[in-house]
């Protein structure tokens, strides 16, 4: 079999002096036509430079490749050493030879172009056609990516499409001229893990039919199971590890390689859930949600009323004890947020009652109840010194700054596992690791007994993931505290969660035992849930393609929805019966 | 509610607070009525008189019914007398605005002629010696006042070459094209020449910053040639900041005039709004006032319109 | 001080902050009249004289001192401007903020009062102004001022509303926080940066409006000098006395690139967007 893509000892720098900053440092690989090689790291790791210097995009954002060759066989036969090509003859390649789909499927298409004149282009540019033949082949494109009624739909524009959608086009794009290789750099980070599944299918699918060859960009090495014939591990711009799958799967040689497959999370159906907490009979709980109901009015235009309410939560109800995790799972838009916001006084609820052990919350700002946030360089004010910012809350309580305070404030700066030197310092001079542990510690100040933790690791690499996971497990045992973990990722839940709620379009699906629930789900929505977190396990599993949308949660006023029937599946595990 | 249904709206609610500022703020000069509509003359008149004049001009009435009154007025086109010049205001106005608004098109043509392609140019030659000669140039530009640059070009002919631009009297464009267009291009120039600047450093930046967003990098990824990056995928999204910036500007052009008209002795609105302020000309200034503000005001709506047409995302509503 | 650094390492920084600094050196040397003559002393012998080692810029047609006058002008629309832009500033803050903060009804008539201020072009509602109150040094600063409110009101609104909607203020709600703590700490701390660019792009802006105004003789009125109105009088000598126009106008010219230069640096310093990838 003779490489179609062969790159050695390929060194890339940026900024004015390249040598200077490297970002990848002599990597080195062979790729066969129609094989799928997975390049897996973190960021920063050098592996989005390694992809983007295959086809020169890194030119463009001011890389520069510094030593190396990458040999291309072309159609014709012929090599080519990209890293020596001219810019014209790398413009035949891009988009013929070598097509490539991103991360953000959202901003990657060009706003005022509609979806149609997007991918004539590629058959414009490289095929030559024009007019309706241009037209026609790009309906085709879109047939071939599954987007029903490609017709009406080539004169989107890119706004009018939900991000998976979207990422279909890019793959429609990419794809148009039937390139020998694609570079896939994250394709699906952004995506819900409904919407990660079927891509992955689909791009499964079109390597089979198409026979091209594909390098696949991820930081999560459980997705690469499904896909990819060999693996290589990138770290700190060099490849640590590389051979085929199974190989790296099974037997990992290299400390780093070891270290992502066992310490960062990974979804293991079930078996990975925590199993040290039991409720005791005749509890108080921390924390008592019922009938929970968040409604917003969608504004009328200028000459009709409201049309109706977004029902974002939907008479929800759960209780949460001393020391347990209940976490609250779902995709975009299921409502999770909005019911950790709406606990928290954040949203004002349409309906419901909360109770904490002290009793009913009539007051939003209940010191009991703390909240950490999704997004660590969002949630702690940049103008502010750590010491002033652990002090709000003492503040806030009324209370006033003294020896103290400043003495707990450094004793929890050391437990969250932070110098103590710190509090003299700005939260720019803190990692995103570093700054979710601030904030743990700020939560910390007020000895609350529940803490909301909203998508509190999602921002994080998932081996600083890991280690902020454990933090909490550690706080949680040594405080007794009744955490609201809300996620996407069911991986992370797994190692956090005694028990799961599965929302979905704002109502609880599915709740109970977290083993139970991630190892026998009962529902249709969590399996389907379930069934696309990706695994080490599944090795080349073959994804069922579905196009289902996720129902409108816009209701006429007035709307109120049907009593929910539960089934039972065992002492502690239930799910919503379907209609 | 849509972008264009709420911008729609709010043209006529705007407009009418303006009329109200306009209307009042007549009223503010101290002294009264009177002497605020007929000036200096109003000193000559007898008390009889000013009562007799006060009930024509139903200045005796509440305030609230002269205003309505003055409002209906205005709807029919009736914006008052001048006193100095003693002609209905609107048709000196009319008779004065093509002039201005001749000028300020040519200026903005001048403008954008001249700092889109610069803008571009330098976006294209980031951080090389020919972006950096366009940026000082274009800094310098942004940093002068039309009327000084209005003054060098002056001194600078006169000097130099002995020409006063300034000589003659108007020629309108209808009765002799060429002699009009020569007696109008400095003045454009010196009154775009800020404009071009800040056109200049608005589309460079808005082609840096749009140049490194995510469609242009997908672009080239589809091996799009870079000529066509630039015109076809990026400068589209460039130009929606521009135009933002020429719908203000405009005003400023409006307003700019008024020195610009000055320094050239051109007859034009804004030459008009000066000499009504100097000579206590009150009801004209009311007019122009008004006038010009009601242009500005249509300006942007229709600049809206042309964004609106530009960026789809706006057309549609931001996520449904 | 970090930031004075951080502003002279900037190469335009550099340079708009030396000009700023020289100007407002000239400007106070010109308000406590230290001018190498008398501006307003008449040198009858030396009318229209040429520049010289006395009269640095030459005199004018009342041989009066150039330079003197000069100096004068420069402190004069300093004055001007700084009073002007520090008014603007106060009110435009203190409306922002609470539009932002309170939303709603007081939003909506906050905002709507400010598009009816902009719907007039900057200059005719200056000229407005002082139609109605009588031309003279602080109805310009006056008029400066109403024609800036409605920007620096925008500027702070737009960035508040931002913040407002920012993780580490929702948390201060989860906190109890009083709104006073919020408001200051939280908004008006990270307002700082863009205020601060934005009152540097201002007096830019309101030393070009001084001299537009009194060019047009509605603002600083004879025989208190001004540069708008030294470059009026050099009007009709400019052939015979060239300096009369020149240095006026080269002031002028300077001076706002100064600020222009100076703003531009403060922004690439001060905005986290920049700063975030130079990090």
């Amino acid at each position: 079999m003779t490489s179609l893509l062969s790159v050695s000892n390929l060194r890339v720098g940026f900024g004015h002096d390249p040598a200077k900053n490297e970002i990848v440092k002599g990597v080195s690989f062979d790729l066969a036509a129609g094989e799928t090689m997975a390049i897996v790291g973190e960021s920063g790791s050098g592996k989005s430079v390694t992809a983007l210097s295959i086809n020169r995009l890194v030119d463009f954002g001011g890389g520069k490749i510094i030593g190396g060759s990458i040999k291309l066989t072309r159609v014709d036969g012929s090599v080519l050493d990209i890293t020596e090509a001219k810019e014209p003859v790398l413009e035949k390649i891009r988009g013929s030879e070598i097509g490539m789909i991103f991360q953000e499927p959202m901003t990657s298409l060009n706003p005022v172009l509609s979806i149609g004149t997007q991918i004539e282009e590629s058959f414009r540019l490289h095929r030559g056609l024009t007019g309706r033949q241009a037209t026609a082949a790009a309906k085709d494109a879109l047939d071939r990516v599954r987007i029903p009624d490609a017709t009406r739909r080539l004169n989107y524009a890119p706004n009018q499409l939900s991000g998976g959608m979207l990422q279909r086009v890019m793959i429609a794009t990419a794809l148009a001229c039937n390139p020998r290789l694609l570079i896939a750099d994250e394709p699906t980070t952004a995506l819900d893990v409904t919407v990660q599944a079927q891509i992955m299918a689909l791009l499964g699918e079109l390597k089979r039919e198409t026979g091209m060859a594909m390098i696949f960009i991820t930081h999560d090495i459980g997705l690469v199971a499904g896909i990819a014939d060999q693996i290589m591990v990138m770290q700190a711009g060099q490849a640590v590890e590389q051979g085929a799958l199974s190989e790296v799967l099974d037997r990992p040689q290299h400390p780093y390689t070891q270290h992502l497959l066992s310490a960062v999370p990974h979804f293991e159906s079930g078996r990975a859930a925590r199993a040290d907490f039991s409720r005791k009979e005749k509890e108080t709980p921390a924390l008592d949600v019922d009938g929970l109901v968040v409604r917003f009015k969608v504004k009328g235009s200028m000459f009709s009323r409201a049309q109706g309410s977004v029902h974002a939560v939907e008479n929800v109800g759960f209780d949460l004890m001393p020391g347990e995790t209940l976490a609250i799972v779902g995709e975009s838009g299921s409502g999770k947020s909005t019911t950790a916001r709406a606990i928290l006084g954040l949203v004002k609820p349409t309906r419901g009652r909360f109770a904490t052990h002290k009793g009913s919350i009539t007051d939003a700002t209940d010191p009991a109840t703390q909240m950490v946030f999704q997004n660590p360089y969002a949630s702690l004010n940049p103008r502010l010194r750590i010491d002033s910012i652990l002090a709000e809350p003492v503040i806030a309580a009324g209370g006033r700054v003294t020896n103290e305070t400043r003495e707990k404030m450094k004793a929890l700066l050391k437990r969250v596992g932070l110098p103590e030197d710190s509090l003299e310092r700005y939260p720019h001079q803190f990692s995103g690791g570093q700054r979710q542990r601030l904030c743990i510690a700020r939560a910390l100040m007020l000895n609350p007994s529940v803490v909301v933790l909203d998508e509190a690791v999602s921002a994080l690499d998932v081996s600083v993931q890991a280690k902020v996971l454990e933090l909490l497990v550690d706080l949680q045992k040594e405080y007794g505290l009744a955490y609201l973990f809300v996620s996407h990722d069911m991986a992370v839940v797994e190692r956090i969660a005694h028990r799961i709620a599965v929302l979905y379009a704002g109502q609880i699906v599915e709740i109970g035992n977290a083993a139970s629930v991630l190892s026998n789900p009962q529902h249709s929505y969590t399996k389907r849930l379930i069934s696309a977190v990706p695994s080490i396990d599944r090795r080349n599993q073959h994804f069922e393609i579905d196009t289902r949308q996720v129902p409108s949660l816009v209701r006429p006023p007035g709307f109120e929805p049907p009593e929910a029937q539960w089934r039972e599946f065992g002492p502690d595990h239930r799910a919503r019966a379907e209609a | 509610m849509s972008y264009l249904a709420r911008r729609l709206l709010t043209f006529p609610l705007v407009m009418l607070g303006v009329s109200i500022l306009v209307f009042f703020a007549i009223r503010m000069i101290p002294g009264d009525a009177i002497t605020a509509m007929l000036g200096t003359e109003a000193g000559l008149l007898t008390p009889a008189q000013r009562e007799s004049l006060a009930a024509y001009f139903g200045i005796d009435q509440p305030i609230l019914i002269q205003y309505w009154k003055w409002l209906i007025g205005v709807f029919q086109g009736n914006l008052g007398i001048s006193v100095i010049h003693g002609k209905p205001v609107l048709s000196i106005i009319l008779e004065r605005f093509p002039l201005t608004l001749q000028l300020a098109l040519m200026s903005m043509v001048v403008a954008l002629a001249v700092g889109l392609p610069a803008g571009v140019f330098a976006a294209t030659r980031n951080e090389k010696a020919s972006d950096l000669i366009v940026r000082v140039l274009a800094m310098i530009g942004q940093s002068t006042p039309n009327f000084v640059v209005g003054l060098l070009i002056i001194y600078a002919l006169s000097a130099g070459f002995g020409i006063l631009p300034t000589m003659g009297e108007f020629t309108p464009f209808l009765t002799d094209p060429l002699r009009n267009l020569g007696q109008m291009i400095l003045p454009a120039i010196t009154l775009g020449f800020a404009f071009a600047a800040s056109v200049t450093r608005i589309s460079r930046s808005a082609m840096l910053d749009v140049l490194s967003d995510d469609y242009v990098r997908t672009a080239r990824s589809k091996g799009v040639p870079k000529r066509s990056v630039i015109w076809r995928h990026a400068l589209p999204n460039a130009l929606i900041p521009v135009v933002t910036l020429s719908g203000v500007e405009f005003g400023y052009l409006l307003g700019g005039a008024v020195l610009v008209e000055q320094i050239y002795a051109l007859p034009g609105l804004g030459r008009l709004v000066l000499e009504a302020i100097l000579q206590r000309d009150y009801a004209l200034v009311q007019g122009c006032v008004l006038f010009i503000a009601f242009n500005f005001l249509v300006v942007n709506l229709l600049v809206d319109l042309l964004y609106v047409t530009l960026d789809p995302r706006i057309r549609l509503g931001e996520g449904g | 001080m970090g930031m004075l650094r951080a502003i002279f390492s900037h190469p335009s920084g550099r340079i708009g902050g030396t000009i700023v600094l020289i100007y407002v050196v000239v400007a106070v040397l010109g308000l406590f009249d230290l001018t190498p003559h008398n501006p307003l002393q008449q040198y009858r012998i030396d009318r229209l004289h040429a520049p010289s080692i006395v009269y640095w810029m030459g005199t004018d047609l009342f041989g009066r001192d150039v330079a003197s006058r000069l100096m004068k002008g420069v402190g004069q629309s300093f004055l001007v401007g700084v009073s002007a832009v520090a008014l603007a500033t106060i009110a435009g803050t203190i409306l922002g903020l609470t539009a932002a903060w309170f939303g709603r009804l007081w939003d909506g008539l906050v905002m709507r009062i400010m598009d009816v201020l902009l719907a007039f072009p900057a200059i005719l509602l200056a000229l407005l102004i002082i139609a109605i109150a009588g031309p003279g040094t602080w109805t310009s600063v006056a008029a400066i001022a109403i024609v800036y409110t409605p920007i620096f009101t925008r500027v702070v609104r737009g960035p508040a509303l931002s913040i407002k909607s920012r993780e580490f203020v929702d948390a201060a709600r989860t906190f109890g926080s009083s709104k006073s703590y919020i408001l200051t700490r939280h908004l008006l701390l990270n307002l700082v940066a863009p205020l601060t660019v934005q009152v540097t792009l201002a007096l830019a802006w309101s030393l070009l409006t001084e001299a537009g105004l009194s060019f047009l003789g509605l603002g600083t009125q004879p025989p208190a000098s001004s540069l708008g109105l030294m470059l009026a009088d050099s009007r009709n000598l400019m052939e015979t006395a060239p300096w009369l126009l020149i240095f006026p106008a080269i002031a002028i010219m300077i001076s706002i690139l100064g600020f222009n230069l100076l703003g531009d640096a403060l922004r690439d310093i001060l905005d986290p967007k920049t700063r975030s990838r130079t990090a």
